[in-house]
């Protein structure tokens, strides 16, 4: 599904990523945990294709394609997706317009037709109870005025909707409330299966407690420093992630 | 994503084709003589060319304004031609039919085409090509509903008393500088009059095509709605495309008695010159309204043509508890300019306006908004609510808003907010990872931005004009 190879990628001249490697294969869940600055959401904005962030060396290969060849647009049309950890709002444009267009966008370029409206609306309904957001909020602006978890689960509802190969969570734990992290979860875990994968970045292990990862790797100074099962996670929230600081240097 | 964004506004014109077809077209130059025989050429009446011969006689001493936020060399009113017809034309053709084939085919290439079953159903048309109107569609019926649509021409011969009346009512010929160009060579334009308590049986509108090489356009646009009466009104433009700059200076007056209502859309689209800046049409334009008691007016633009735009639709809230509205998009690409607003004037007790004008400008141009809201000392109660946004879309291009607010009655209440952003690197990134490419996104974004605009336009016109502002965008991103 997704091969990173010695991944070394720059913002600004800044290098952030300095050797990153990774092997994620279809149906598993990786989570990649590590401390602050650690580069955790710069991998996902460079897997996504974002331009201010530069690839200085490596490779990475999705789905036996060279993803760092592909423009942001084409590799979510391939399946790639990033659930952001601050979804940005877009004033005026609907929810439900904008949804249209991505899930058309995908369609097309997987050969098939696009949805008509009363399809894609129902489509839309049911899947926004899903993730238990209220059907009002498909006719909002985008994100316009949503608070935190609303946005967190409208991110979800995408997700849903794209039906992904790849799903990059970034931080998507992050300002949600108890229940609305279960909403976040149960709507991962109804999407897992064995041709999807997920790389799932955090900064606590409180999501793991929902999601549970196949796989647990340590990001620290830009590099995996250390990777385990889901025990691992607990190890970190016992210790923190000053004992590893040995196998960074 | 400024670099990206450098690249989203390149499209071609697809409206910039000229039509060859045999032409009357006067030589290049303007005096009394021209202003003559251009009266002659329409029949006209007495009282009309001595209209004309006043202003421009003013005109001669007026001085271009300066005072507009936009940089054009001096136009040569010397080199332009001020009157040219399509030969054809000389034996007006009573219908359809008997029109030159090649102009509707011209209209047909434009997306408009004039054979009436083929039309939007329930939209009237005058048609302007050059100097003359060409043809007026679907007349007898409206003419059962004692709604008159004609060209201002064949107004003047056959309402003398009504165009005698109403014409100059609003716009005086010394109003301003191109307002008394086009007083005195003013070539055609539409004639609307709605009778008292009638409600106009379907959308009318005009749609002007400048053809002809060093020609100016001067077209005039009277609509009348009498006591009680309503009337949607729409105006389309476009014209080829040429390295020579042309100058368009009209004069649209409306005039709504007590209780009537017009409600006035445009959507222009005049050539705004290549990605360098050569060539454009000058739209220069004066519209005005005067709204008698508890009449009201809504002027709806969208702006994304022309080289330079100066144009200001305004309403005189005359009469008590009257309503101005305007709503406008004005959209700048590569080297165009605009300066562009609106005037409320509070007369009446109790007068409400309401601006909401989006300014969205790209490449290296420049927009601007301006703006007057008065209110006398007779307007108590008066109340304006004024809403300016812009969106910037590349960091080469200008956003500039001239609020002017003038207040004589204490009992008036005038709120004015604005507003500037820009399309973000965020927002692109998520519609971009969401499957869109850079162009859709834009152009989204951008619909989103005028949404409380477009909601404003006949529904047949919104979809235009959401497809219109995509074209105009088209390679400023990519």
């Amino acid at each position: 599904m997704l091969s990173i190879n010695n991944l070394c990628a720059s913002v600004e001249d800044k290098q952030i990523l300095k050797g990153l490697g990774l092997d994620v294969k279809p149906g598993e869940v990786h989570a990649i945990m590590g401390p602050n600055g650690a580069g955790k959401s710069t991998l996902g904005s460079v897997l996504a294709g974002r331009e201010a962030f530069e690839v200085t060396e490596g490779s990475a290969q999705f789905d036996g394609e060279n993803l760092l060849e592909m423009d942001v647009e084409e590799r979510a049309r391939a399946g790639l997706f990033l659930a952001f950890q601050y979804p940005v709002e877009i004033p005026g444009v609907s929810n439900m317009e904008f949804l249209k267009a991505s899930v058309d966008a995908v369609r097309t370029h997987q050969g098939k037709p696009e949805l008509s409206s009363v399809e894609f609306m129902k489509l839309a309904r049911e899947t926004s109870k899903k993730v238990k957001l209220d059907q009002g909020f498909l006719k909002r602006g985008v994100n316009e005025g949503f608070s935190g978890g609303e946005k967190k689960r409208n991110e979800i509802m995408q997700m849903m909707l794209l039906e992904p190969k790849l799903c990059i969570l970034d931080e998507t734990d992050s300002g949600l409330d108890i229940d609305a992290l279960q909403t976040v979860a149960d709507g991962v875990n109804a999407m897992r299966s064995p041709e999807r994968s997920f790389i799932v970045v955090t900064h606590y292990q409180r999501l793991l407690d929902y999601i549970v990862p196949d796989y647990v790797h340590v990001l620290a100074d830009g590099k995996i420093v250390k990777s385990g099962d889901k025990s691992l996670a607990k190890e970190l929230e016992a210790k923190g992630y000053g004992w590893l600081e040995g196998e960074v240097a | 994503m400024s670099e990206q964004v450098e690249h989203l506004i390149r499209k071609e014109y697809a409206a910039g084709f000229h039509t060859a077809i045999d032409t009357d077209t006067i030589p290049p130059g303007l005096n009394e003589d021209v202003v003559r025989f251009i009266s002659a050429k329409k029949n006209e009446p007495e009282w009309l060319l001595e209209w004309r011969l006043q202003a421009f006689r003013a005109w001669q001493e007026m001085d271009e304004p300066e005072w507009a936020h936009v940089d054009y060399p001096k136009v040569d009113y010397q080199s332009i031609s001020y009157f040219s017809s399509p030969k054809s034309m000389d034996d007006k053709p009573k219908s359809l039919d008997e029109v030159d084939p090649k102009l509707l085919e011209t209209y047909e290439k434009l997306g408009i085409p004039l054979h009436e079953q083929e039309m939007l159903a329930g939209v009237a048309m005058d048609v302007v090509f050059d100097s003359v109107s060409v043809v007026t569609t679907f007349r007898e019926k409206l003419e059962e509903a004692g709604v008159l649509f004609c060209s201002i021409s064949e107004a003047v011969e056959k309402y003398p008393e009504l165009v005698k009346k109403h014409l100059g009512s609003v716009v005086p010929q010394k109003d301003n500088y191109f307002a008394a160009l086009n007083s005195a060579v003013f070539s055609d334009g539409s004639f609307v009059y709605i009778p008292k308590g009638v409600r106009c049986p379907m959308e009318l509108s005009t749609y002007f095509r400048i053809n002809e090489q060093n020609t100016g356009q001067f077209e005039r646009t009277l609509i009348v709605a009498e006591e009680g009466a309503y009337v949607s009104y729409l105006e389309g433009c476009t014209a080829p495309m040429r390295d020579e700059n042309q100058l368009h200076a009209a004069v649209v007056e409306l005039v709504a008695k007590d209780n009537a209502e017009i409600k006035y859309s445009t959507v222009q689209n005049w050539y705004p010159g290549d990605e360098d800046g050569k060539g454009g049409i000058y739209n220069f334009v004066t519209k005005r309204g005067v709204c008698h008691t508890s009449a009201k007016i809504s002027w709806t633009q969208v702006e994304t043509g022309s080289a330079v735009t100066w144009k200001y639709p305004s309403c005189v809230l005359r009469g008590d508890n009257s309503v101005g509205e305007f709503y406008s998009v004005a959209l700048t690409n590569n080297h165009q300019q605009a300066d562009t607003g609106t005037k409320m004037i509070h007369i009446g007790k109790n007068t409400r306006s309401t601006i909401i004008a989006k300014g969205i400008s790209a490449g290296k141009s420049d927009s601007s908004y301006r703006g007057l809201v008065r209110m006398n000392p007779g307007a108590d109660g008066a109340r304006n609510f004024t809403q300016c946004d812009s969106l910037l879309i590349g960091d080469k291009c200008g956003a500039h808003t001239f609020p002017y607010i003038e207040s004589k009655n204490p009992s008036a209440v005038i709120e004015h907010e604005a507003t500037t952003s820009k399309v973000s690197d965020d927002q692109m990134f998520l519609c971009q990872q969401r499957g869109l490419d850079p162009e859709k996104a834009v152009s989204m974004i951008v619909n989103g931005f005028c949404r409380e605009v477009f909601k404003e336009l006949p529904m047949e016109f919104a979809v235009e004009a959401g497809k219109l502002l995509e074209v105009s965008l088209e390679g400023s991103v990519g």
